[in-house]
C-alpha cells in the first residue's frame, strides 16, 4: 500500500515526519549527505552559542596579550595569524554550504546570551539562506529575587525581537521547566513563533566524586524520555495552531509514530544516529511506513494527532489520572 | 607622494629585506629576532618579494647554521640574506670570511648588541659588528629607524654592484626596537634599483652543472696569499659604489646620504666623530652649541669598511683642530678603540696630502655600552673637553670612572630638548598593556596628524611583576633624539603602587601634567601619597589628574587592562589631537589591532574608551603635604653591605650612577640576593588552612617561587612564634612529635596560584576551600610578613633525617633557589629549586643561556642561594651554544682536583691520623650522612695538617674540599639542547663522565618569546612555525640511550611529582652522565599557568609525555634498563591539545591543517608509545668500562 509519509513542519513540506534534530553532526557535509540519503526530511543545524563565539574570542584574544611587552627579549609569545575564525562566519558559512550540498530543508539552530546577539545571529542566519529559525532558548533562572513572571517576560521578548528582526518561520526550542507550560505555549505563539520543539533536554551537571567538582556531562537521551514531549504534545495539539516538533527518546520508529500519533508534526532524531549511524533514520522512516501500512493507514496526516488528548479515549489519561494509575499499577504489580 | 609609515628599525630594515631576497635563513636572538619572526610571517602568508615570489624562509639550529644556509644558498644563485646580533654573528663569522673570500654578494641585518664578557647584556654596542670588521665585508651603519630602512636598500644594491658583501648593522634596541615615523621607500623605487642586470651577474656566477666551476679550494703557500689580494680592486670600489648607490637612492626618494655625513658648523673647530644611534643625541647638543655660537660639529660614519679616507677628510671640516672619535665598544689593551685608531690613520695619511697643515689633535673616547644612555649633555661635555688644553687622550662618557679616572662629567640637567618637542613618559606594568597602548598612540598620531613621533620603551629586568617605561615624542620636526625623554611634560602613572619605590615625577618638568591610575578619588587621593610624591608634585607645581582605570576596564570586561582607558585619558589630557579626532582614532587603531580576534574584543574596547573620560578627575593640590605614608627603601637595612650599597641602587633604578669601583672587576657577583628584593608583586597569596592540609608538600613543590615552603620542628618552638602562627602536629610518621607548618613569603610571592590548583585537600564542608587558598595581600601582608620571619628563623630540619625521595620529605629540604624573576607561574623554577634543594648544598651549575640564565643570573638580585653554613650552588653561564661542554669542564676540572687531592692525601698520610686517608678516599653512598661524615673528615684533615709545615699541605688544603662529591648540574631549555647546543651535549653525554644534564624542555625558545625547536611538537603554533608545526618532536632522550652508558629520564613534575624526585635521585647517583628532560610549562602554550601542573597531567595521561627511566645500572643479563614509567594513555592527544593555545589557536584560524596535523600527532604519540613498550621489554647489556675517565666516575669518586 502507498502511504502518504509528507507532513508539513513550520509551513516547510517535508517528505516525511523525520527530522535530524540539532548535534554536531549536521554541521558535517558528508554526514549531513548520508542524512539526506538515509530518509532525513530536514535537518537542525547544532546551535550557534553566542557566549561561546564571545568567549572564544576572549581566549584568542588573551592568548595573544598574556606576558606581552613585559620582558625586553620576548615582547610576545604567540604568532598572529592571519585570522581566527572567531564570530558567527565559520558557522554562517558552514550553513551556506549546507544549503548547496543538500536538497532538505536546514533549520538553523541559535542560542544567544544578549538581545542584541540573538537579533543579530538571527538576522546573519537568514541572509546564509536557512529555511527556518530555531530558538534554543535556556535561563537557569538561579536568582531567588527573579519571579517567573520576569523569567517568562524574557522567553517572550527574546521572541519578540527575533520575530520582528525575521521572516522566516521560527521555532522555539524550551525546556519544559514552566509553571504554566500550556500557557507559555500559547504566548510563545502569539509573539510569532511558528512551531515549538519540545523539550531541550538540559545537559546537567554531574559530581566527580574523585575530584570533588561540579563536571557538565553529556548524556544520550534514553529511549523513556519520549513521555515528557508525548504529554505535552497530546495537550498542546488541540489547543493551539502550531507546528509540534517532539525531540528526546525518539530512538525507534515505535517512539516516533507514538508521537505523531499524540499530535507532533515531526520527530526529531539524533541518539540513535550517534549509536547506529545514519541507518537509523531509514529504519524509523521504513518503521513508520510500516506500521502505517500495516495498520491501514494512508498518510502520517491521518494519524497525526489522533491521540491527542482530545482525541484519544481518555483525555485524562495525560493528565493526573495517568500518574495515579502508574502508582497503583506499580504497586501493585510488585507487592 | 610620500607614505609615511610609525614602525620600528628592525621592521623598517626586515621589509627591505624580505622585498629583495629570496631565501632567509633565521635563527632568533635579541634584540635582531623580530627581523626573522616578521620575515617568517610575511612568507607564511604569502607576501612577495619584488621579484614576484614569496621568500623561502627557513630556522636553523644556531647563527652558524644559518650563515652555512646562507653561504649555500648563495653559492646556488639565490639572493639570500638572515639577521642576527651579539654572540650570533659571532657563530658566523667563519662563513662571513668564506663568503667575502668569494666575493659574494650579500646583507647581514645586524641589530647591534653588546658581546657577553664579564656578563652578558642583551643590550646594543658595537662590541659585535666590531669584532666582524675583519672578514673583509663591507660596513654600513644606520643611526635611525629611517636610516634602517634606507641603508638597508642602499646596502642590498651596492653589494650587488661591487659584489662585496655588506653587513647592515643598527643599535639593537635604540634603533631596532625604537618606533619612529619615517618614510617608507616606495616599493617601485626599490623594483627600479634591483636592476636586472645586477641579478643576472650574480646568477651567471652561481654553481650549476651546466657551467660547472669549483670554489673553495685548498690553496698551499705558493699562492694562497697573492689569491688573497687579488681581490683588492673589489674592496677599493666600494666606497664609489656606494656612493653612486646612495645618489641614486637620493634622486628618487630625495633623502640624501655620504659615506660621511656632516652636520654642525661649516667651520667648527671641535668635532665628534661617530656612527649609530649616538649620532642623534650628539646633532641635539650640536644644533643647540651652534645656536650659541660654538663652533661644533658632528661627523656621522655610515659606510665604516671599507674606510675611505678620502671621503672622510672631504667631509671632516677643514678647520677641525680638535676631534673626539667616540666607539661604542671596548678593546681592552688596543691603542683605541677601532673607529679611533681608523681615524687617527686616516689623519695621518691624509690630512697633509689634503693640504691641511697642523693635525687636528684626536681623541678617542668610549660611550653607550650595553645601551647605556648617551644623552646631548654627554656631547656637550665632550666638547667641552676639546676644548681643554690638555684633554684626556682617552675617556670615557656616561658613567662615573672612580678607579682609572677616564670618565668626563658631565651636567645631566644641561642642554633642554627642543621646545617643540612635547614628551611623555607612562609608567606600566608589564601585563597592564601601557606599553602596547603607547606603541598605539605612537601610530596614531603619526598617521592622523603630520606630527613626527618617536616611542621608546625600557623594560624590567624580571619577568613577573615588572614594571615598564614608555618614552614618547612628537614633534613637527622629524625626531632624531636617540635618547630618555628627561624632562616630560607629561607623566602618566599606570600602576599607584609603583610610587611606593619609584621615584617616576623625577622626569617631570615644572607645570608638567601627572596622570594617575588609582581607586582612590580625587577628593582622598593625596594622603594615599607617599610623602615625597606629594612634595614633588608641590614643588613642581605639577597639573594632577586621576582615573580609576580598574572600574572601567571592569565594566568593559577588560580585566586588569587599561591600556585603552589609559590611553584616552592621555589624549583628553594632552591635547596633541583635538579629543573627539583622537577616540575616533583609538577606536580605528582597536579596530586594527583586534578586529581578526572578534567583534566582542573590539566592542569591549571601545566601551573602555568611552568611558574614560568621565571617570578622568582633576585634582585640587593641596599646598602641603599630608599623612604619614613613605617611599620604602629598596633593600632592608640589615641587608648586607654590598646589597645596600650597590644592589639596593639598582632596585631603586639608579644603577646609573653607581661608579665603577662599586662593581666587581671580573663579574663575581655573591649569591642570595634573590631575598633582599621585596617586590611585593602578588595581589592575592595563599593562606594555609592547617586544618585540612594533609601534608603532601605538593604546594612547596609546585611552587615556582619557592615562596611557598614547609618546615617541621620542635613544638617548643612555638613559644617564640608570633600570635596566631598557624602551624600542627605532624601527621606523617617520619614526623611524629613534631609540629610542622606551611609558610607563605608574602612579598616574594607572585600570586601565581599553582599552589592552589595544585593542593588536594579540601574542606570537608566547603568543597572549594582547600588547605592553601589565594586571600586579598592586603588582608594578610603584615601578619604573614611577620610569620614568614619567623618561619625563616625556625631551624632547618636534619637533613639526615628526610626522606628525600619522597615529596614530603623532598619539601623539607631548604630549597636554594629561590625568588627567582621568572614568570608568575613557570614551569621551569620547580625543577631548579628541587635540584637546589636535594644537592644545592654540593652543587656546580652551568647555565645555558636562555630563560633559566636570565631568571637566575639576571641583576639587580638572583635567586640562587646559600644555606646556614655557607654552602649553596655555585653558578655561572658561559653562552647559549656551549653549555654541556662548560659543565663538562667544571667536570674534568673536579676530577683532576679530586686526583691530586687523593695524590696529596697519600704524600701526607705519614702525619694524618691512621686510617684517615683510606676513610677520606674510600667513597660512599652518597646518603646525606655520609656527606655529612665526609665533611666531617675533610674538617678533620685541616686540623690535622693545621701545624704541619710541608709544601704539600698548602696544596692540599686548597683543593681538599673537592673530597666532599661535588654534584655538577648543566642546566638549560629545550633549544639550547636540542638545537644549538645539541652537538656539545652529545659529545658530553659520550665523554662517560659524571655530570647531570637538566634540560627545561618548554618546547620553544621561551626566553626570545616561543620561537619554535626541535622540541617543538607537531601541530603546535610558534614563531617559525605559524601554520603549525609540520614534523614531529626530536626524540633526545632515545638519541642518549643509544649509548647505553647515559642515565636517562623524562618527568613531569605535574604529572607525577614522586616520579620526578626519584629520577632526579636516580639521575645524580648515577656515576656517569645523566639526561633528565623536564616537560616544562611556559606562557608560549596558551595556558592559564595558573593550571600548569594539571596540564602536566594531561600531558603524562595523553601519552602526549611518558615518564620514564633508563638506567644502565641495570643493564645487565636478566634486567631491563628501560623503564616506561607512566601508564598507557586514557585520554587522547586531542583533548589535551584542545586545552593549549599552541594547538586549539590553529584549530581556530585553519581547522583543515590543524585537523591533518593533530591526527598525525596523534599517531605520533601511539607508534611512540608502542615502541617505547617494546623498549621497556628489552634486555640489554651495556659492558662497563674499565678506565678512569670512561667510566664516568671521577678518579676515587663516589657514588
Amino acid at each position: 500500500m502507498n502511504v502518504d509519509l509528507t507532513t508539513e513542519y513550520l509551513g516547510l513540506k517535508l517528505r516525511n515526519p523525520v527530522v535530524v534534530s540539532a548535534c554536531p553532526l549536521t554541521e558535517s557535509l558528508d554526514q549531513l549527505r548520508g542524512f539526506e540519503a538515509a530518509g532525513a526530511a530536514a535537518a537542525v543545524f547544532p546551535s550557534l552559542f553566542e557566549e561561546q563565539i564571545v568567549g572564544e574570542e576572549r581566549n584568542i584574544d588573551e592568548l595573544h596579550e598574556f606576558g606581552t611587552e613585559s620582558f625586553a627579549e620576548a615582547l610576545d609569545y604567540m604568532p598572529e595569524l592571519v585570522g581566527y575564525n572567531t564570530g558567527p562566519d565559520g558557522y554562517l558559512q558552514s550553513l551556506e554550504q549546507a544549503k548547496r550540498a543538500v536538497d532538505i530543508p536546514i533549520i538553523a539552530s541559535l542560542n544567544g546570551s544578549s538581545r542584541g546577539g540573538w537579533v543579530k545571529y538571527a538576522r546573519s542566519m537568514v541572509s546564509a539562506g536557512a529555511d527556518a529559525l530555531e530558538l534554543n532558548i535556556m535561563f537557569i533562572p538561579d536568582d531567588v529575587f527573579v519571579d517567573s513572571q520576569e523569567v517568562e517576560a524574557r522567553y517572550v521578548d527574546l521572541l519578540s525581537a527575533v520575530r520582528e528582526a525575521v521572516d522566516i518561520p521560527l521555532a522555539v526550542k524550551v525546556g519544559p521547566y514552566f509553571s504554566s507550560t500550556a500557557n507559555m505555549a500559547r504566548r510563545f505563539m502569539l509573539a510569532g513563533a511558528n512551531g515549538l520543539v519540545l523539550f531541550n533536554r538540559l545537559l546537567e551537571p554531574d559530581i566527580d566524586l574523585y575530584e570533588l567538582e561540579v563536571k557538565p556531562k553529556l548524556v544520550l537521551s534514553h529511549v523513556e524520555e519520549f513521555r515528557l514531549p508525548l504529554r505535552w504534545i497530546a495537550i498542546l495539539r488541540d489547543q493551539l495552531d502550531i507546528s509540534l516538533a517532539a525531540t528526546s527518546g525518539v530512538h525507534r520508529p515505535e517512539q516516533a509514530l507514538k508521537l505523531l500519533l499524540a499530535g507532533a508534526d515531526v520527530t526529531m532524531v539524533t541518539t540513535s544516529i550517534y549509536r547506529h549511524g545514519a541507518g537509523a533514520l531509514t529504519r524509523i522512516v521504513e518503521g513508520i511506513r510500516d506500521w502505517l501500512g500495516n495498520n491501514d493507514y494512508e498518510s502520517v496526516a491521518q494519524m497525526r494527532g489522533s491521540m491527542s488528548k482530545n482525541n484519544c479515549p481518555d483525555a485524562d489519561a495525560y493528565g493526573r489520572g495517568n500518574y495515579m494509575k502508574a502508582i497503583v499499577s506499580y504497586t501493585g504489580e510488585w507487592v | 607622494m610620500a607614505k609615511f609609515v610609525t614602525l620600528d628599525g628592525n621592521e623598517a630594515a626586515a621589509r627591505i629585506a624580505h622585498l629583495t631576497n629570496e631565501v632567509i635563513a633565521i635563527y632568533p636572538i635579541t634584540p635582531a629576532s623580530p627581523m626573522g619572526e616578521l620575515c617568517d610571517a610575511w612568507s607564511a602568508v604569502g607576501r612577495k618579494n619584488v621579484l614576484g615570489t614569496v621568500p623561502s624562509v627557513i630556522e636553523m639550529q644556531h647563527e652558524g647554521g644559518a650563515a652555512g644556509a646562507v653561504h649555500g644558498s648563495l653559492q646556488a644563485g639565490a639572493m639570500t640574506t638572515t639577521f642576527t646580533a651579539s654572540q650570533g654573528l659571532l657563530l658566523m663569522l667563519p662563513n662571513m670570511f668564506k663568503i667575502a673570500g668569494e666575493l659574494t654578494p650579500t646583507v647581514f641585518h645586524i641589530a647591534a648588541r653588546s658581546i657577553a664578557t664579564h656578563a652578558l647584556s642583551i643590550f646594543g654596542d658595537h662590541s659585535d659588528v666590531m669584532a666582524a670588521r675583519t672578514t673583509g665585508w663591507a660596513m654600513l651603519a644606520s643611526s635611525s629607524v629611517q636610516e634602517a630602512q634606507d641603508l638597508a636598500l642602499v646596502a642590498h644594491i651596492a653589494t650587488l654592484e661591487s659584489r662585496v658583501p655588506f653587513l647592515h648593522f643598527f643599535d639593537g634596541f635604540r634603533t631596532s626596537h625604537e618606533v619612529n615615523k619615517i618614510e617608507q621607500v616606495p616599493e617601485t623605487d626599490i623594483e627600479q634599483m634591483l636592476r636586472p642586470d645586477l641579478i643576472e651577474a650574480f646568477r651567471h656566477r652561481c654553481l650549476t652543472p651546466d657551467r660547472p666551476i669549483l670554489r673553495g679550494t685548498a690553496q698551499n703557500p705558493d699562492v694562497f696569499f697573492q689569491a688573497r689580494e687579488a681581490c683588492n680592486l673589489y674592496h677599493d670600489a666600494v666606497p664609489a659604489t656606494v656612493t653612486g648607490v646612495m645618489a641614486e637612492f637620493e634622486k628618487r626618494t630625495g633623502r640624501s646620504y655620504h659615506l660621511f655625513g656632516y652636520t654642525g658648523a661649516p667651520d667648527a673647530t671641535t668635532v665628534i666623530v661617530m656612527m649609530g644611534s649616538g649620532a642623534g643625541a650628539v646633532e641635539d647638543a650640536v644644533r643647540h652649541l651652534t645656536s650659541q655660537g660654538r663652533k661644533v660639529g658632528l661627523l656621522t660614519v655610515r659606510l665604516y669598511r671599507p674606510f675611505s679616507v678620502m671621503d672622510f677628510l672631504e667631509a671632516l671640516p677643514k678647520t677641525a683642530e680638535s676631534i673626539a672619535v667616540l666607539d661604542r665598544t671596548k678593546e681592552p689593551g688596543a691603542v683605541g678603540e677601532p673607529l679611533y685608531t681608523d681615524v687617527v690613520g686616516a689623519l695621518v695619511e691624509g690630512w697633509r696630502e689634503q693640504g691641511g697643515e697642523t693635525l687636528p689633535r684626536v681623541i678617542g673616547g668610549r660611550y653607550g655600552l650595553s645601551s647605556k644612555e648617551f644623552t646631548p649633555p654627554m656631547a656637550a661635555a665632550i666638547f667641552d673637553e676639546l676644548e681643554e688644553p690638555n684633554p684626556k687622550r682617552h675617556f670615557t662618557i656616561g658613567i662615573n670612572d672612580d678607579v682609572t679616572h677616564l670618565s668626563l662629567a658631565w651636567d645631566p640637567d644641561g642642554l633642554h630638548e627642543p621646545k617643540e618637542n612635547y614628551r611623555a613618559v607612562f609608567y606600566g606594568l608589564g601585563s597592564d598593556g601601557t606599553v602596547g597602548a603607547c606603541k598605539n598612540t605612537v601610530k596614531i598620531i603619526g598617521e592622523h596628524t603630520d606630527l613626527f613621533t618617536q616611542g621608546y620603551f625600557v623594560y624590567d629586568s624580571k619577568k613577573s611583576g615588572s614594571m615598564t617605561v614608555s618614552h614618547l615624542r612628537f614633534s613637527p620636526e622629524p625626531i632624531r633624539s636617540s635618547y630618555l625623554v628627561r624632562h616630560a611634560s607629561f607623566v602618566a602613572c599606570h600602576q599607584a603602587q609603583f610610587l611606593d619605590r619609584h621615584d617616576m615625577l623625577e622626569l617631570a618638568e615644572p607645570g608638567a601634567t601627572f596622570l594617575l591610575n588609582t581607586t582612590h578619588g580625587p577628593d582622598e587621593v593625596w594622603e594615599t601619597l607617599p610623602v615625597e610624591v606629594q612634595q614633588a608634585i608641590i614643588d613642581k607645581d605639577l597639573r594632577f589628574y586621576v582615573v580609576d582605570a580598574y572600574a572601567v576596564a571592569e565594566s568593559a570586561q577588560l580585566g586588569r587592562r587599561i591600556n585603552t582607558v589609559m590611553q584616552t585619558c592621555f589624549f583628553g589630557l594632552a591635547g596633541v589631537i583635538p579629543t573627539e579626532e583622537a577616540v575616533a582614532a583609538i577606536k580605528e587603531a582597536i579596530h586594527k589591532t583586534y578586529g581578526k580576534r572578534g567583534e566582542s574584543v573590539v566592542e569591549r574596547n571601545c566601551q573602555a574608551v568611552d568611558q574614560a573620560l568621565a571617570s578622568l578627575h582633576a585634582v585640587e593640590v593641596p599646598s602641603e603635604t599630608r599623612g604619614g605614608r613613605h617611599q620604602i627603601p629598596p633593600v632592608p637595612t640589615d641587608a648586607p653591605d654590598f646589597v645596600r650599597r650597590v644592589t639596593a641602587m639598582m632596585i631603586a633604578g639608579k644603577g646609573d650612577l653607581l661608579p665603577v669601583s662599586a662593581l666587581p672587576v671580573d663579574g663575581t657577583f655573591p649569591t642570595g640576593t634573590a631575598q633582599f628584593e621585596k617586590r611585593r608583586i602578588a595581589l592575592q597569596i595563599p593562606i594555609w588552612d592547617p586544618d585540612i592540609c594533609i601534608e603532601c608538600g605538593l604546594c612547596s613543590l609546585m611552587c615556582p617561587h619557592a615562596a611557598i615552603r614547609s618546615k617541621a620542628f620542635d613544638t617548643a618552638q612555638l613559644q617564640w612564634a608570633p600570635p596566631g602562627y598557624r602551624a600542627r602536629q605532624a601527621k606523617a610518621k617520619e614526623l611524629e612529635g613534631l609540629s610542622m607548618t606551611i609558610q607563605v613569603a608574602p612579598e616574594d610571592c607572585t600570586g601565581c596560584g599553582v599552589c592552589v590548583d595544585v593542593c588536594p585537600a579540601k574542606s570537608k564542608e566547603v568543597a572549594k576551600h582547600k588547605a592553601i587558598n589565594l586571600e586579598a595581600i592586603d588582608d594578610h601582608l603584615d601578619v604573614e610578613r611577620a610569620n614568614y620571619d619567623y618561619f625563616l628563623g625556625l631551624p632547618e630540619f636534619d637533613r639526615r633525617e628526610i626522606p628525600r625521595e619522597s615529596v614530603r620529605g623532598s619539601q623539607l629540604l631548604e630549597p636554594l633557589f629561590e625568588y627567582s624573576g621568572a614568570c608568575a607561574g613557570c614551569g621551569e623554577t620547580p625543577y631548579v629549586k628541587l635540584v637546589s634543594q636535594l644537592f644545592g648544598d654540593r652543587m656546580l651549575v652551568a647555565n645555558a643561556t636562555g630563560c633559566s640564565s636570565i631568571y637566575g643570573g639576571n641583576l639587580p638580585t638572583t635567586p640562587w642561594s646559600v644555606n646556614s653554613e655557607g654552602r649553596g650552588p655555585a653558578w655561572s653561564n658561559s653562552l647559549f651554544e656551549d653549555n654541556a661542554e662548560f659543565g663538562l669542564g667544571m667536570r674534568l676540572a673536579l676530577d683532576q682536583q679530586r686526583s691530586q687531592a687523593a695524590y696529596l692525601l697519600e704524600q701526607l698520610a705519614d702525619v694524618l691520623p691512621g686510617d684517615a686517608v683510606q676513610e677520606l678516599l674510600a667513597g660512599g653512598d652518597g646518603s646525606e650522612q655520609w656527606l655529612l661524615s665526609q665533611r666531617e673528615r675533610v674538617a678533620n684533615l685541616r686540623k690535622a695538617l693545621a701545624g704541619v709545615d710541608r709544601p704539600a699541605v698548602k696544596e692540599l688544603l686548597a683543593i681538599a674540599d673537592v673530597l666532599v662529591p661535588r654534584s655538577v648540574w648543566i642546566i638549560g631549555g629545550d633549544g639550547w639542547a636540542y638545537d644549538i647546543g645539541f652537538s656539545g651535549l652529545d659529545h658530553t653525554i659520550a665523554s662517560g663522565r659524571n655530570v647531570n644534564i637538566l634540560v627545561l624542555d618548554t618546547e620553544v625558545y621561551s626566553n626570545t618569546g616561543g620561537q619554535a625547536s626541535k622540541a617543538t611538537p607537531r601541530a603546535a603554533v610558534a614563531k617559525f612555525a605559524a601554520g603549525g608545526k609540520a614534523v614531529g618532536k626530536k626524540d633526545l632522550g632515545m638519541i642518549a640511550m643509544a649509548y647505553g652508558n647515559a642515565y636517562v629520564g623524562q618527568i613531569a613534575i605535574g604529572g607525577n611529582p614522586r616520579h620526578a624526585v626519584k629520577t632526579l635521585l636516580e639521575a645524580e647517583s648515577y656515576p656517569g652522565p645523566s639526561l633528565v628532560m623536564a616537560y616544562s610549562n611556559c606562557i608560549a602554550h596558551g595556558i592559564n599557568m595558573e593550571t600548569s601542573m594539571t596540564h602536566q597531567k594531561d600531558a603524562v595521561t595523553s601519552g602526549y609525555w611518558p615518564l620514564y627511566h633508563y638506567d644502565p645500572r641495570h643493564a645487565k643479563v636478566g634486567d631491563h634498563p628501560f623503564v616506561l614509567d607512566s601508564r598507557k594513555p586514557t585520554t587522547r592527544f586531542a583533548d589535551y591539545a584542545a586545552k593549549e593555545g599552541r594547538f586549539a589557536m590553529l584549530a581556530r584560524a585553519n581547522p583543515e591543517s590543524a585537523a591533518r596535523l593533530m591526527e598525525l600527532a596523534q599517531a605520533d604519540i601511539s607508534e611512540r608509545w608502542r615502541w617505547y613498550e617494546q623498549m621497556a621489554g628489552v634486555e640489554r647489556t651495556i659492558p662497563q668500562a674499565s678506565n678512569e675517565n670512561g667510566n664516568g666516575k671521577g678518579q676515587g669518586e663516589s657514588s
